[in-house]
């Protein structure tokens, strides 16, 4: 399973009830499930992927984002997880306005923009960064709204979004060194819990 | 996948029961004894945990998978997805599909002699509403030995009393599968039923609905209002692709008087004649009202989320791109209250070319997802 969603686990409560936006292939859902008895619908829009979490047993719901989430009823979920898609989203400051609307509590997670690979590849190329972590170029990606820690974290004050727990994580399972001191240059993949 | 060589049910016999006890309709009237027909597919459990029901739609009956005959050249409407490997897995599952009451295919309906009279039914037959439907299967559930179903699945008109039955007996449904449906028809959709009931009762060989009497059939007005009908169940793009503007007769060319004659047009005529040889007109009028009538909501103050909170099954709703007659947003409205009432769903909106009528066919898309959800159904793979 991807770093940050094994990150995110401890955070879901046991026979909780999760909703999780882009969830892929069900695959966290189905951990949670498993592993924490967990009641969990997923948003996806990919037919492969709404196939294969189908067939995991989990009650997923062909819905985009992009088109609101107004279908979901106040304070009805205990937490909303979107991993890996703010970047993705025409509205994401909507969004979390949303999960928080529909959630007690929000577990955001999103690539770091901020990141010293970045960085020194914009500053030294002066092209827009392509990695094997994000690998498309940028007139056909589906990260349209790529943000740094800092960015994240200026959006949720401005927003009034307390941050209840935040996470930095690397490529591998260790904390990457100085991520603690300075997450906007260290961490590869930021992951917050928030909540009003 | 679908398996190389497409396994069938080969030959199936229909069977009949009786019910001597009337059924109290919506209408008020106690009506009986009458009959049901239906087909069972695949065998019934030991703890009896793996029986599926069939609801057709409109125009179907009990005959939905297999053969009656060696000659027969049609499978049932449903084989696409019923049988051995197929998403309705008839390896697993214990299918039961029945051809409703007052229906033209073996089920006391119009055309069955009223026992009063000994002559038939006609327009004297009780308006149905889908709930009635939903009982007289509960008793054919009852007879069978089935006290709950692992699934009741259905399409349309089938959906809807799918999902009446998650409202009228939550105890006795565990998965309720809705395709290409509706919590209540639009005002457009009913017009269309009205055009098809207006032909058939504008046709002087109606006789009131007599015609049975008179041994005469409205032949020309139940075509009319299967043709109608028809273009409705299939997309603008599905008929470009099937017919294009290709002829069958004639030419368009210059100094030629000869009319000319679409594919289109022998198609339709070709659909409406079939039809109307045999269907009977009578329950094609009882259906669509049905259909009319149907409400899901209205007696919960018309809150769909008050109606489906008295569910206690988990539901799989798909509907099909370009099908306007029972269009996405409908099977979106189901969802919406699903969700809001806090009922395990999951939705599909499948591309499809073929308009209302993908339903019935074995889309890749529309078979694997249908084919993951009931793996499990009737307490499969977790």
């Amino acid at each position: 399973m991807r770093l940050d969603l094994t990150h995110i686990q401890r955070w879901i409560e046991p026979g909780s009830k999760v909703l999780d936006l882009g969830c892929g292939d069900g695959e966290f859902l189905k951990q949670l499930r498993d592993t924490r008895q967990v009641r969990g619908m997923g948003l996806e829009i990919d037919p492969d992927n709404i196939t294969a979490a189908v067939s995991r047993g989990l009650d997923i719901v062909e819905q985009d984002m992009d088109r609101g989430l107004a279908n979901f009823p106040d304070q009805s979920f205990d937490t909303v997880v979107m991993a890996h898609a703010l970047q993705a989203v025409h509205y994401p400051d909507r969004v979390l306005d949303e999960m928080l609307r529909i959630g007690r509590e929000g577990i955001v997670t999103f690539p770091n923009f901020g990141h010293w690979r970045c960085r020194l590849y914009l500053g030294t190329r002066g092209r827009m960064p392509v990695s094997k972590f994000m690998p498309y170029s940028w007139y056909d990606t589906p990260n349209i709204h790529f943000c740094t820690v800092n960015d994240f974290e200026a959006l949720c004050r401005d927003k009034g979004i307390r941050i209840a727990a935040r996470e930095m994580v690397g490529n591998t399972q260790r904390r990457p060194l100085l991520a603690g001191a300075w997450p906007n240059m260290f961490a590869v993949t930021a992951i917050y819990r928030i909540t009003r | 996948m679908e398996a190389p060589t497409e396994r069938s049910l080969g030959i199936v016999e229909p069977r009949t029961e009786h019910f001597e006890e009337p059924l109290r309709l919506a209408c008020g009237r106690d009506f009986g004894p009458y009959d049901l027909v239906y087909e069972t597919y695949g065998a019934l459990n030991d703890d009896c945990s793996n029986a599926v029901l069939i609801c057709h739609a409109l125009s179907g009956h009990h005959h939905a998978a297999g053969y009656h005959s060696e000659a027969d050249r049609k499978p049932g409407w449903w084989n696409a997805c019923i049988g051995p490997g197929k998403p309705i897995d008839t390896d697993r599952f214990f299918v039961v599909s029945l051809n409703n009451l007052g229906g033209c295919h073996g089920s006391t309906g119009p055309a069955s002699p009223n026992p009063d009279t000994g002559r038939p039914w006609g327009p004297d037959f009780p308006p149905l509403r889908v709930r009635d439907w939903v009982h007289s299967q509960k008793r054919l559930a009852d007879r069978l030995g089935i006290a709950r179903w692992a699934a009741v699945i259905g399409g349309s008109l089938g959906g809807m009393q799918a999902m009446r039955w998650a409202l009228e007996y939550p105890d006795m449904v565990e998965h309720c599968v809705v395709i290409a449906s509706a919590m209540k028809l639009s005002a457009q959709n009913i017009a269309f039923n009205e055009i098809a009931r207006h032909a058939i009762q504008s046709d002087p060989d109606f006789s009131e609905g007599r015609y049975l009497e008179r041994e005469c059939v409205p032949a020309q007005g139940l075509a009319l209002a299967r043709m109608v009908g028809h273009i409705t169940y299939l997309s603008d793009d599905a008929m470009a692709n099937k017919f294009g503007r290709d002829l069958r007769s004639g030419t368009l060319e210059r100094g030629d008087e000869e009319s000319v004659e679409f594919q289109v047009q022998s198609y339709l005529r070709y659909q409406g004649n079939q039809f109307s040889g045999s269907f009977d007109a009578n329950t094609y009028i009882l259906m669509t009202r049905a259909l009319d009538y149907f409400d899901l909501a209205r007696e919960y103050g018309d809150d769909p989320v008050a109606a489906f909170a008295r569910a206690k099954c988990s539901f799989l709703v798909i509907s099909f791109s370009t099908d306007w007659r029972f269009s996405p947003q409908r099977s979106r409205e189901i969802v919406d209250a699903l969700i809001a009432a806090d009922r395990p769903v999951s939705y599909a909106e499948i591309e499809a070319s073929e308009g209302h009528d993908a339903f019935l066919l074995a889309l890749p898309r529309y078979r694997d997802l249908f084919r993951a959800y009931m793996q499990r159904v009737g307490g499969g793979s977790q």
